[in-house]
């Protein structure tokens, strides 16, 4: 039988690991023989509305329990509206789901978070905040942006419906060991430049496939000075290139974020836990299947101007011309891009009208994301015509916001200060946009209809959302500077 | 799932690179509860648009998807191969798929075949100098053949068997119950637990 599944080319020889095969190994219940996939143990399963109700569904007309209701959590996000939360939800499909995760979670007893509940949000903002997310443990859910969780030095994959119920019914996973891929990001980032700067950046260089059949690992100094929200940023989008994961070893940075949250482990447990997680960075010497090295100190805000993640530039750059892109396939992508987002190419990037800036979403939607955007727009005043939506990632990251004042400011500011959830990112609520309106979005994805069909989206960092939505062009903060004080 | 072995079939050719699954099925579509009736929901956005590949009179009732690179990146949801299905798709060829999708078709009988860039091109080329032409696709050899054209595809070996067996995979892993139950009765205890669910209010420094 001849193998065509990826495996570890490397480690083996050395006894070598890195953190991704470190994870893994600790987690290996049997291993595939003849070609067949190891059988993977998963410690945390989170489910939301959208993905888990076929797989519901399954494991009733098998009659199968779901094994480890004590491992799995659900919230509300996909469908959820961000005003007048305490309403019935208007469209009716969408209230069915709800409704029908409502009454398997009951069932099954499956811990729910629902609308209104304070600890409610998208389920990648509500497994770190309340401590679930751990490193070094396997996390799965039906969502791609699942990889998210990988910032604490935990395996997080996306898994489709037939994977969800799989989960449900034995807690383990059939899965295709992986390729490692290092994302070393050298030096120190300026000021203005954030994690979602880097992460675009290294799609653009390896591109929405480039990931393939990899696990990437983010390290270097660049990373390592990231908060736990940048890292989360990082990783939420490895996925648009293709991954099926992305991983940073955990550091004190990690500890100090987990550090009494309500599942945090406490006492002796936590020196335990901490004992372990202290195994966890990659072995001096490992070796990975592949490398990509970022210099930090170059890095822009950077902006996109087509259809996919990898098409992005920096901001002070132009779009692209597609008769210089050498590959057809890519050519023909790049033209097709600039139709849909009715953009000429050699236009700067800076002249590009947006009509709504979206600040929210699994990538950045979180309390620093939230600040990060206040600052820049105190006692600024909001480009005319222009609307801005701010979607907190969970109610706990709302809470904090206003306990803090910063609703104030984006309201002042002209700004609509919504309740928490998915949102604009891929418009499953009435969050969405017009045909032909333009978005500077903090989210991950600027796919054709994304956010709205025949809506265009320019994925942005939280600071050049904020910039644009002073400005009402695409912006970073150093623009403010050189316009002085407004 | 039914067993696989061979399909022939009307081929489209989907000449287009970086089809996310937002495109197979856009996300106001993913509301059902169901496994099934997502059939007007492929490529909802794109078949708003007459000379869109899959509204040409020639290519209905296709079986068989080439489309270019990147195929099923992006988005999780598995609704993009139950649209697949329920349109009527049992084959997608492309030169390289995300890996989410090809993991959820293997799942739902779907076979997705990876072909080299050259071969997707003389595919496109075929099938459009002769529209409604019908493609064998054999499993069992992994090879797509018309008249004496014959190309490989690719397919991990693991899930070929499962097609060609039409295997539950839950059924197989519950074979391992054993050394599950193993694995669990090892697991360190302070791992996290959603149960009893802990909140915030009894961890004052759980919010910084």
């Amino acid at each position: 039988m001849t193998n065509v599944i990826p495996t570890f080319a490397v480690g083996s020889d050395t006894g070598l690991r890195t953190l991704a095969e470190k994870v893994w190994d600790k987690h290996l219940v049997t291993k595939g023989e003849d070609g067949a996939p190891d059988l993977i143990y998963i410690d945390l399963h989170l489910l939301h509305e959208v993905t888990s109700p076929q797989a519901f569904d399954g494991l009733h007309l098998a009659n199968r329990p779901l094994r480890r209701p004590d491992l799995t959590i659900a919230t509300e996000d996909h469908n959820t509206p961000t005003l007048a939360i305490d309403k019935p939800i208007a469209d009716r499909t969408s209230r069915t789901q709800i409704e029908t995760l409502r009454r398997n979670c009951a069932e099954y007893g499956v811990r729910l978070h629902s609308l209104g509940d304070i600890e409610q949000g998208i389920v990648h903002v509500v497994g770190p905040q309340l401590g679930l997310t751990q490193p070094g443990i396997t996390v799965v859910c039906g969502d791609s942006h699942t990889s998210t969780h990988g910032a604490f030095g935990a395996m997080a994959l996306g898994i489709g419906t037939s994977e969800v119920e799989h989960v449900m019914a034995t807690q383990t996973l059939p899965l295709n060991p992986f390729k490692t891929m290092a994302i070393t990001v050298n030096g120190a980032l300026r000021t203005g430049v954030t994690a979602k700067d880097i992460i675009l950046a290294v799609i653009a260089k390896i591109g929405t496939g480039g990931g393939a059949g990899y696990v990437l690992e983010y390290r270097g100094e660049a990373i390592r000075a990231l908060s736990m929200e940048g890292r989360m940023t990082i990783c939420n989008m490895s996925i648009e290139a293709g991954a099926r994961a992305g991983m940073v070893a955990p550091d004190q940075v990690t500890y100090d974020y987990l550090e009494g949250r309500a599942h945090a482990p406490r006492g002796a447990d936590w020196n335990a836990a901490v004992a372990y997680w202290q195994t966890l960075a990659t072995d001096e010497g490992a070796t990975f299947d592949a490398e990509v090295i970022i210099d930090a100190n170059e890095l822009e805000p950077f902006v996109t101007w087509g259809t996919n993640p990898g098409q992005g530039v920096s901001l002070s750059g132009s779009v692209p011309n597609p008769a210089e892109i050498v590959d057809a396939n890519e050519r023909s992508a790049a033209e097709r891009a600039l139709e849909y987002m009715d953009l000429k190419a050699g236009t700067p990037m800076k002249e590009i009208r947006v009509d709504t800036v979206f600040l929210g979403s699994c990538t950045n939607s979180r309390i620093e994301d939230l600040r990060a955007a206040a600052e820049i727009i105190t006692g600024k005043t909001k480009a005319e015509g222009l609307r801005m939506m701010v979607v907190p990632g969970s109610a706990r990251v709302r809470i904090e916001a206003e306990a803090e004042g910063l609703d104030k400011i984006f309201l002042e500011f002209g700004a609509e200060w919504r309740f928490a959830g998915c949102s604009m990112c891929l418009g499953m609520n009435p969050d969405q946009l017009e045909p032909g309106e333009r978005c500077a979005s903090t989210s991950n994805r600027n796919f054709e209809g994304r956010q709205g069909k025949g809506g265009r989206t320019h994925l942005v960092s939280p600071l050049v959302a904020a910039a644009t939505a002073i400005r009402g062009t695409l912006s970073g903060p150093w623009d403010l500077v050189q316009d002085g004080d407004q | 799932m039914q067993k696989f072995t061979t399909v022939t079939g009307i081929a489209v050719p989907l000449r287009r690179s970086n089809v996310d699954t937002d495109q197979i099925i856009p996300a106001v579509h993913l509301k059902r509860v169901t496994r099934t009736g997502f059939e007007d929901a492929l490529f909802a956005a794109w078949r708003l648009d007459p000379e869109f590949v899959i509204n040409k009179k020639e290519y209905q009732g296709g079986r068989v998807l080439i489309a270019g690179a990147d195929f099923g990146v992006g988005s999780s949801r598995e609704h993009a191969v139950w649209a697949l299905r329920d349109y009527g798709f049992d084959v997608v060829l492309s030169p390289r798929f995300g890996d989410i999708f090809r993991g959820n078709s293997g799942k739902q009988g779907l076979l997705a075949g990876q072909i080299s860039e050259a071969d997707a091109e003389t595919l496109w080329n075929l099938v459009e100098s002769a529209p409604g032409i019908e493609l064998t696709v054999d499993l069992v050899s992994k090879t797509v053949s018309v008249g004496d054209l014959t190309v490989n595809f690719e397919i991990d070996d693991y899930t070929k068997w499962r097609l060609l067996e039409g295997l539950d995979d839950i059924g197989l892993t519950l074979r391992d119950e054993a050394r599950i139950s193993e694995f669990e009765a090892k697991r360190e205890s302070w791992l996290p637990r959603t149960l009893p669910a802990l909140s915030p209010e009894s961890s004052p420094n759980s919010l910084q």
